[in-house]
């Protein structure tokens, strides 16, 4: 059984130079927009995750901002081109600056 | 009598009316403050206007997948692709998500590079009540393009339908 908070990645673990992979990224997170009230009446604290980016190498694939319409457990699906052997590093910042990364690594098949 | 004759409970027409204009006022006092959207086309309007920068918003470009009724509108699932090479010359800058009538029109925006290979996503978003969602998107040559989907919320995000 996976741990309650860790982030669930899916993208394949080898490619092609020039292919173009999907990658699949999903995070356990409440995302409270700091309006709603809990059952006791008092109004939930404000815990959203603000920023997700994924870099390859360093260099920037996809960045994302989000704001109140993101839905809870946030997922995100999206796409990187294929340039060569290398780590890919996701990393959610959230409210009260926690910080939650995960890397995977991809290798080519292809020289 | 253990039964005593119904008249002597009937209210007289002027008790009536009492009665219902007590009830209005406190209708109008209560019941008519805004609950949960606050947010109104009009800002959203203003947010896109923003974002153009006093570019030309042009229409296309985005294909947006919405369902067109969906019954849980805390996470409903968007996809949006850019048709766009996504070269170093020519790519889509960021792409931003806005709900017209949600408490806070802007959703998320995200930002592609070239490594991003195509600027297409698929996310869940909150969605309070029936509305209009724009996708718009900032190419890498300051243009920008927008589309619009309507989706159907039978129940909406806020807890109201």
């Amino acid at each position: 059984m996976m741990k309650p908070n860790a982030p669930r990645i899916r993208m394949p673990s080898t490619a092609k130079i020039g292919d173009i992979i999907q990658i699949k990224t999903k995070i356990r997170h409440p995302m409270e927009t700091g309006w709603r009230k809990g059952g006791d009446g008092q109004t939930v604290p404000r815990d959203r995750i603000t920023r997700f980016t994924c870099t390859f190498e360093g260099k920037e694939v996809v960045s994302a901002d989000y704001d109140s319409g993101i839905a809870s457990d946030p997922y995100l699906m999206f796409h990187a081109k294929v340039t060569g052997t290398g780590v890919y590093t996701f990393k959610w910042e959230a409210d009260g600056e926690k910080i939650m990364t995960t890397s995977v690594p991809l290798t080519i098949t292809n020289a | 009598m253990i039964i005593e004759p119904m008249e002597e409970y009937r209210l007289s027409r002027r008790q009536v009316l009492v009665l219902g204009g007590v009830a209005l006022a406190t209708t109008a006092i209560f019941g008519l403050t805004p609950f949960n959207a606050k947010a109104s086309p009009k800002e959203a309007r203003a947010k896109l206007a923003e974002l153009a920068k006093g570019a030309e918003l042009q229409k296309g470009r985005i294909n947006i997948t919405l369902p067109k009724l969906t019954q849980d509108g805390s996470r409903t699932r968007i996809k949006f692709a850019v048709d766009s090479p996504m070269t170093e010359q020519d790519y889509v800058k960021s792409v931003h998500i806005l709900a017209e009538r949600n408490t806070v029109p802007n959703v998320g925006t995200y930002h592609f590079t070239p490594l991003s290979g195509k600027a297409e996503i698929t996310t869940r978003i909150r969605i309070v009540k029936s509305q209009t969602i724009i996708v718009a998107a900032e190419m890498s040559d300051g243009s920008i393009y927008y589309a619009k989907a309507r989706c159907n919320v039978a129940r909406g995000a806020g807890g109201c339908g």
